[in-house]
């Protein structure tokens, strides 16, 4: 007891150590930070053009970003798992729209009549492929271990990742004529996804008003990639809110047990999360091989990570969280890539991250999360 | 109420793993009972309940619902034989508004002009739930909460009710509310399976009761004589 109140003394006198880490952050961002951040500030400010440009490439990889960004937020939100394997799935969505262009034998030349109809089935066909994929991976892979320790199914996933690369790798050697030679001739190197929506400038009008000096650029491809993103996110936010067995998917995230007992299938909701997931991955794949123009083995990795980082950003487990979370990370990249330097930019970003975090445990919308009993 | 009873446990064995939790219960509830459950913590109240739920499966012996055995049926599916149960801790879902948390509980059922009527009736057992329908389920008071737990068993129609401590944690004016709406739940011809701690009032409201002691059935009789019980007194009713 006596003790006690000669501890509770003490600490009034002594500045918490919270405090002091608090003060030494902002000194750090003052002197190492603040004068590039105000250069930068200057740079936006007088060319609002390249600012402009910037932000609208942004906005183009943060929609996919947020396309693979939910397939996480969805599957942590009910499972409290981290699938590893979804940058893969990703990638093999690509693989898979890719080889249906080759099957299709689509190309910049098929008439938009045919063209257009074709690839929303493709769009269609590759979500299928991928919602099935992923549900297979949870069935396999993860279900067996949901009462294990949870580095086991952490392990499983990393595992499954590297399968899934691998079948990449493989997919990237199939030279099938059917496939109208859209693998290419070397396992490993990128395969060309062809031109299959325009690459003209919708801005070009604009030149004519404020000539030479115009650099905006905002393509078809933008368009179509911005749009499907857009109807996609809210589809499913419209899904996940208004309806029943969205809203028992809600239920199961939050509490499983309770949820058995209003008569949810909780197996059946999981894999729902996981299809869902699986299918928006598969889009984003196809949108982002059509709009880079290239498809390779190694594609998941770094658009798995960001996108990671994006759910994780937005608060893991929340579904507009991840939404924000991808378009903030768009646009972060895309101003560091001009403004910084492509080297910097993933340490821009994750430095980003880190700070966000140490402020905000749970992410910008993550809500404190009951640890469940 | 000695015809078939609706719900009976036959010997049932329950593990957490290599712990044996319920060493062999029987019991059986008739149609319109209420029946309690009592005795201290850890005795395996909760987990004959997640029992009967299919929470957990017994490694030997039977759960019979209406002369069916149910003990290998998944959760899910016992809800929609009308078995529903308004869990210890409550248990709502934090951040879902009242209304969705109430619409779970019906989550089996298709027909929607029922549900609405249900949705009324579970409103009139319990006002302050009407006040609060847009309100996530997490900002409600504990009492609230209890409600909301309690109604959402309610509207799944439920042929057996098990409630599992309705009264934990909650005031003793509230308690007394409590008891008084699993009466008027009752006499609305539904069957009740009653967890409680606070034995004195569980007995108070049942027809029946069983006590439990670590896993086992050690007494069960008339709740009014269970109450006269000098056992039952001393161990539960904290009378010498």
């Amino acid at each position: 007891m006596a003790s006690e109140a000669v501890g509770s003394n003490f600490q009034k006198r002594v500045i918490p150590w919270r405090t002091i880490a608090r003060v030494a952050l902002v000194v750090f961002f003052v002197l190492f930070l603040a004068v590039p951040l105000f250069n930068i500030l200057v740079q936006m400010v007088t060319n609002p053009q390249l600012l402009l440009r910037q932000l609208l490439i942004g906005l183009t990889n943060g929609a996919y970003i947020a396309l693979i960004a939910l397939g996480y937020t969805l599957v942590y939100g009910i499972v409290e798992l981290i699938n590893f394997a979804h940058g893969e799935v990703y990638m093999i969505g690509a693989f898979f729209s890719l080889t249906l262009v080759g099957l299709f034998s689509l190309s910049d030349e098929t008439p938009y009549a045919t063209r257009i109809p074709l690839m929303l089935l493709i769009l269609v066909l590759t979500m299928l492929a991928t919602a099935l994929l992923n549900a297979a991976i949870e069935r396999f892979a993860y279900r067996r271990l949901r009462n294990a320790p949870r580095l086991a199914p952490l392990i499983s996933a990393i595992g499954v990742s590297f399968v899934l690369q691998n079948v990449g790798l493989l997919w990237g050697y199939l030279r099938f004529p059917a496939f109208n030679g859209v693998m290419g001739s070397n396992a490993v190197a990128p395969k060309s996804y062809p031109q299959l929506i325009p690459n003209d400038n919708l801005l070009a009008p604009l030149e004519g008003v404020f000539g030479e000096a115009f650099r905006l650029r905002f393509t078809t491809k933008d368009l179509v990639v911005i749009v499907v993103s857009a109807t996609l996110l809210i589809a499913l936010y419209t899904f996940v809110q208004r309806t029943k067995i969205g809203k028992a998917m809600r239920a199961t995230a939050q509490d499983r047990d309770a949820s058995a007992l209003m008569g949810i299938d909780v197996n059946r909701t999981i894999t729902l999360a996981f299809l869902l997931g699986g299918a928006l991955a598969g889009a984003a794949g196809m949108l982002v091989g059509m709009y880079n123009g290239t498809v390779v083995y190694t594609l998941g990795f770094t658009a798995g990570l960001r996108s990671f980082t994006a759910a994780v950003l937005g608060g893991i487990g929340n579904i507009l969280g991840a939404m924000l979370g991808g378009l903030l990370i768009g646009l972060i990249s895309a101003l560091s890539d001009q403004y910084i330097s492509t080297e910097w930019t993933n340490a821009v970003v994750f430095g980003i991250l880190v700070i966000i975090l140490v402020l905000r445990p749970n992410g910008l919308l993550g809500e404190d999360v009951q640890q469940k009993a | 109420m000695t015809n078939a009873p609706v719900l009976e446990l036959k010997n049932v064995h329950t593990y957490y793993g290599n712990i044996h939790a319920l060493k062999g219960v029987s019991l059986t509830v008739g149609k319109g009972e209420v029946v309690t459950l009592i005795g201290s913590n850890g005795a395996g109240k909760s987990t004959t309940l997640r029992t009967i739920s299919g929470l957990l499966k017994p490694r030997q012996g039977e759960v019979l619902l209406e002369g069916e055995r149910i003990d290998q049926v998944p959760a899910h599916k016992i809800v929609e034989r009308g078995v529903l149960q308004s869990p210890e801790g409550r248990r709502i879902f934090p951040r879902l508004t009242v209304k969705d948390n109430l619409l779970m509980g019906a989550f089996t059922r298709s027909d929607k002009a029922e549900i609405e009527q249900d949705l009324e009736r579970v409103y009139g057992l319990f006002p302050r739930l009407k006040e609060r329908v847009a309100q996530r389920g997490g900002t409600l008071s504990g009492g609230e909460q209890q409600m909301l737990a309690i109604g959402r068993a309610m509207m799944g129609r439920p042929r057996v009710l098990l409630l599992d401590e309705p009264s934990m944690g909650l005031a003793p004016v509230l308690v007394e509310q409590i008891f008084n709406i699993i009466r008027e739940i009752n006499s609305q011809g539904i069957t009740i399976l009653l967890v409680e701690q606070n034995a004195l009032m569980a007995l108070g409201v049942a027809n029946r009761g069983y006590v439990l002691q670590t896993g086992q059935i050690v007494l069960s009789d008339d709740a009014k004589a269970l109450a006269a019980n000098e056992m039952v007194q001393k161990a539960y009713l904290g009378i010498e």
